[in-house]
């Protein structure tokens, strides 16, 4: 028998480049970042505009809004705007969440100028014509049909909506009554009084220099005003366990399972131990859980927990999508694996395994433009600043396998937690029972 | 609006590659980029659906997830721990020609990941016991893909099989159950002596290295492994449909019909210019607000929710051999309106082909894909493996990086004579009918 080959060790890690970036707050009150990352000539933007409201129909508003806003202006209708968009190498994509509206694009760099301009055009003068909103309100309504015959995105809801009753944060898709019922006239109205540059923030990254850049969104915005609108919004009341609910899905091959419970901000002094207590426990594929589940029992393709980050609160989250007939022996397992997080350290080799990964993902996540100019977007709208990317690693260092003992006790004990199962209830619910209080 | 004199150029994509054969016949591919301290490492194998033996379809995935349970120097779940535990992340995929391997890594683990990477081309550790949690592992694949998901599959699942008549084209690439169930160590071992040959390999290295040093350590890790023959690729060409194939697919989950219309085009590796033009269309036919199919379809008539025209199984029109395929899909909320949906795609193709495009349009839709295109390479990792399966599929890495151009140079006839090919009577036509009804 030969003798093993021995795996090569690490060379020296390359130190981390600081990043160099040129920011303004413009006489609005928008917020403009603009970073030099020339790898290809391209440039991405990312125009982030707060958007919460407790408002009651505001979630099927917005959701239109963002399938509306670009199918005519002052100047251009719905086609003359693409054409505008794609002779830039363009592509525009518009998004609302409870928390903001994103305008999203990349072009061909020396388009920035006049994909600014088509920005600009699009937030002082968006016409939403009647025709194109009823048009685009009848394929919503489809699509959010299509997005409910989903067991995924059923356990989504389901679980938004024990986690945050009642709030905005509860609902993940909108309601259909409510989508129908939006008028043009409502969205023109929502436009005034939301889509406003004061608290919104500007990303723009790419082939570009940042001085440039920063005149070029002067000059295009400079028509863009309004102050940011009033009012503040209280986050939803921490949750605090109770039963597994579940949800019927009649013939349903899998159980789909979500759990979800309190996170941590990124400022919080100990969110770089929950980061690595949740890695520890099932965020990436060498974890305790997923080796369990997927690579020892053969129960689930891609069990995975994460930690989630809103405006008002951040989030612990769990899925794990496994066959009808192992669901009660996989939920034991997930639960097996929450208790044992939450009642012993972790080894020395769990932390610095997950250590590395912590450290060498955040470099990968911000080495393209469109990943820079997301997570840039991403931090500055959630009030962490940008010096929080190159100090980062080092707080990962410092985490101690008591530190994440501390925070696995508290936040991923199986009691703190709120459950929801979608799948064959008349399968399911008797196996579940026995382990956990149903509802 | 910008006026035609200001408008910005085709982007040009700058990268340097080096190209190196070992001895046992590996084929090296490295594209050195200083800008961020991360590494790619990706080997492509000349082996996917296509290759599977009748009775064991769906043997090609299930061998790529049996090629991360160890090797001949690592245990399970090792792979997976030196790549995390070195900050990287990693992956595989399997395709119709091809089945790829992956580490993004920080730069200082590149040696690991070749070590890695090499292990596994030596020799993996197929036991029964891996086989049988890898074969599960796969079925809750496919239910969370298919069985458990509306339109799950459709219509790379379903479409083949109407259009095609050989196994090797036809069949289900996820594999049925049965076939899974009953695939053993001894036909991993065989699939693997087979298909798994350095020779059959193309590995790249893109990002953050020195190439002197990288071809170093490629030759220290790769060099040893045994040279042994390379497959003969099997000739899976067949001939154009000459009639209209139709077919019916229930889907209880499914709350509105979808269809997806499927026509035979180029041979890209033969005729790469005639199966580029075809690229072009499908980017004028649906991508955005202003193209062919979406103003008709969705705007004008508000015949269906979306519409999507794409080359490939997969949406990635640069990864297939001959025969492969340009398939338009749509779902629309109104049962009735199947003919009426396949009359108003006629209609458009009609026009393209009789009136060509449109003025500023070819520009535009060619300027759409080369920023597209631009956008995948800012990536390191795509990177690594758009180079990889560029020398593996069309034997040209470069051909990568001067698609802008050739995009450039397609007229308005070439376009034409694309969309003519795209004729009723030789498609396969699917209509998926939904069973959840609401």
């Amino acid at each position: 028998m030969t003798a093993l080959l021995e795996v090569p060790g690490l060379a020296e890690p390359a130190r981390p480049k600081k990043l160099s970036y040129s920011e303004r707050v413009l006489e609005s009150g928008l917020r403009v970042v603009a970073v030099r990352r020339p790898t290809v000539p391209l440039v991405e933007v990312r125009l982030r505009v707060p958007f919460f409201s407790a408002r009651a129909r505001h979630r099927a508003r917005s959701a239109l809004l963002a399938g509306t806003i670009r199918t005519g202006t002052a100047e251009h209708d719905r086609l003359g705007l693409a054409e505008a968009l794609g002779d830039l190498g363009a592509e525009l994509s518009v998004g609302a969440d409870p928390d903001r509206l994103l305008l999203s694009a990349s072009a061909i760099a020396s388009g920035l100028p006049a994909l600014l301009g088509l920005y600009a055009e699009i937030l002082t003068s968006a016409s939403y014509p009647n025709a194109e909103v009823g048009g685009e309100r009848g394929r919503l309504l489809e699509r959010i049909t299509m997005s409910r015959s989903q067991a995924g995105v059923m356990a989504g809801e389901a679980l938004a909506q024990r986690m945050a009753p009642g709030h905005p944060y509860g609902r993940t898709l909108p309601d259909e009554q409510e989508v129908a019922a939006t008028t043009a006239a409502q969205l023109r109205t929502l436009h005034a009084g939301m889509v406003r540059p004061d608290g919104a923030l500007l990303v723009i990254v790419g082939d570009i220099s940042p001085a440039r850049a920063l005149a070029a969104a002067e000059s295009a915005l400079a028509g863009w005003t309004g102050a940011a609108p009033a009012g503040k919004v209280a986050p939803p009341p921490p949750v605090a366990g109770g039963p597994l609910r579940i949800v019927d899905r009649p013939g349903s091959v899998q159980t789909a399972f979500r759990f979800g419970g309190p996170g941590l901000p990124r400022q919080d002094e100990r969110y770089p131990a929950l980061q690595l207590a949740n890695l520890v426990f099932g965020g990436f594929i060498s974890s305790r859980w997923v080796e369990n589940i997927r690579e020892r029992r053969g129960f689930s393709y891609s069990p995975r927990s994460a930690l989630d980050h809103e405006a008002l609160r951040s989030s612990f989250l769990i899925s794990a999508d496994v066959a009808t007939e192992v669901s009660a022996p996989a939920l034991l397992e997930t639960l097996y694996e929450l208790g044992r997080m939450a009642s012993g350290p972790v080894t020395e080799a769990e932390l610095e395994t997950v250590r590395q990964y912590a450290i060498g993902t955040l470099a990968i996540s911000t080495a393209t433009q469109s990943g820079l100019a997301s997570t840039v977007a991403n931090l500055l709208g959630a009030g962490v600043e940008l010096e929080w990317l190159s100090s980062h690693p080092a707080r990962l260092a410092r985490v101690t396998v008591a530190d994440v003992a501390e925070v696995a006790a508290e936040f991923l004990a199986p009691r703190r937690l709120v459950g929801v199962a979608v799948g064959d209830a008349g399968a399911i619910t008797a196996p579940l029972a026995g382990i956990v209080e149903v509802e | 609006m910008p006026t035609a004199s200001r408008l910005p150029t085709l982007p040009s994509l700058s990268f340097e590659l080096l190209h190196h054969t070992l001895s046992n016949g590996l084929r090296v591919v490295l594209a050195p980029d200083r800008r961020a301290p991360v590494v790619a490492v990706a080997v492509n194998y000349d082996v996917g659906f296509r290759s599977e033996p009748q009775g064991r379809t769906g043997f090609a995935h299930l061998f790529e997830h049996l090629m991360f349970q160890g090797s001949a120097n690592l245990e399970k779940l090792e792979h997976f721990h030196y790549v995390q535990s070195s900050g990287g992340t990693f992956n595989g995929s399997t395709h119709l020609d091809y089945t790829n391997y992956y580490d993004l890594l920080p730069s200082h683990a590149l040696e690991r990941g070749l070590f890695l990477e090499a292990d596994r081309m030596r020799s993996p550790r197929i036991t029964k016991e891996n086989l049988a949690n890898q074969i599960d592992v796969v079925k809750e694949e496919i239910r969370v893909n298919v069985l458990n998901r509306p339109y799950g599959g459709f219509p790379w699942l379903q479409l083949p099989e109407l259009m095609y008549d050989t196994f090797p084209n036809a069949h289900n690439g996820y594999g049925g159950f049965e076939d899974l169930s009953s695939a053993t160590v001894a036909d991993a071992s065989s699939f693997f002596d087979s298909y798994y040959a350095p020779a059959n390999a193309v590995l790249s290295v893109a990002g953050d290295f020195d190439p002197d040093r990288a071809l170093e350590m490629i030759e220290r890790h790769f060099g040893p492994i045994e040279r042994r023959t390379r497959p003969r690729r099997p000739d899976f060409s067949e001939p154009p449909l000459t009639a209209e194939r139709r077919a019916q697919v229930a889907d209880e989950l499914a709350p509105i019909p979808a269809i997806a219309i499927g026509y035979r085009v180029a041979d890209p590796v033969a005729d790469f210019p005639a199966y580029l033009a075809s690229v072009l269309l499908a980017e004028i036919l649906s991508n955005g607000d202003a193209s062919r199919l979406h103003r008709a379809l969705v705007q004008d008539k508000g015949l269906v929710t979306d519409v999507s025209a794409y080359l490939g199984t997969f949406g990635d029109p640069l990864e297939e051999r001959d025969p492969t395929r340009l398939t338009i899909t749509a779902h629309y909320a109104d049962r009735a309106a199947t003919d009426t949906v396949l009359a108003a795609v006629d209609a458009e193709l009609d026009r393209v082909a009789t009136e060509g495009t449109e003025p500023g349009e070819l520009r535009r839709a060619g300027v759409q894909l080369a920023a597209t295109l631009s956008h995948e390479l800012d990536n390191v990792l795509n990177r690594g493996l758009e180079f990889a399966k560029f020398q593996l599929i069309f034997d040209d890495a470069e051909l990568i990086l001067r698609l802008p151009e050739l995009l450039g140079a397609i007229t308005d006839d070439d376009i034409r004579t694309a969309a003519r090919a795209l004729a009723p009577t030789s498609r396969a036509v699917v209509e998926l009918v939904p069973g959840a009804a609401k």
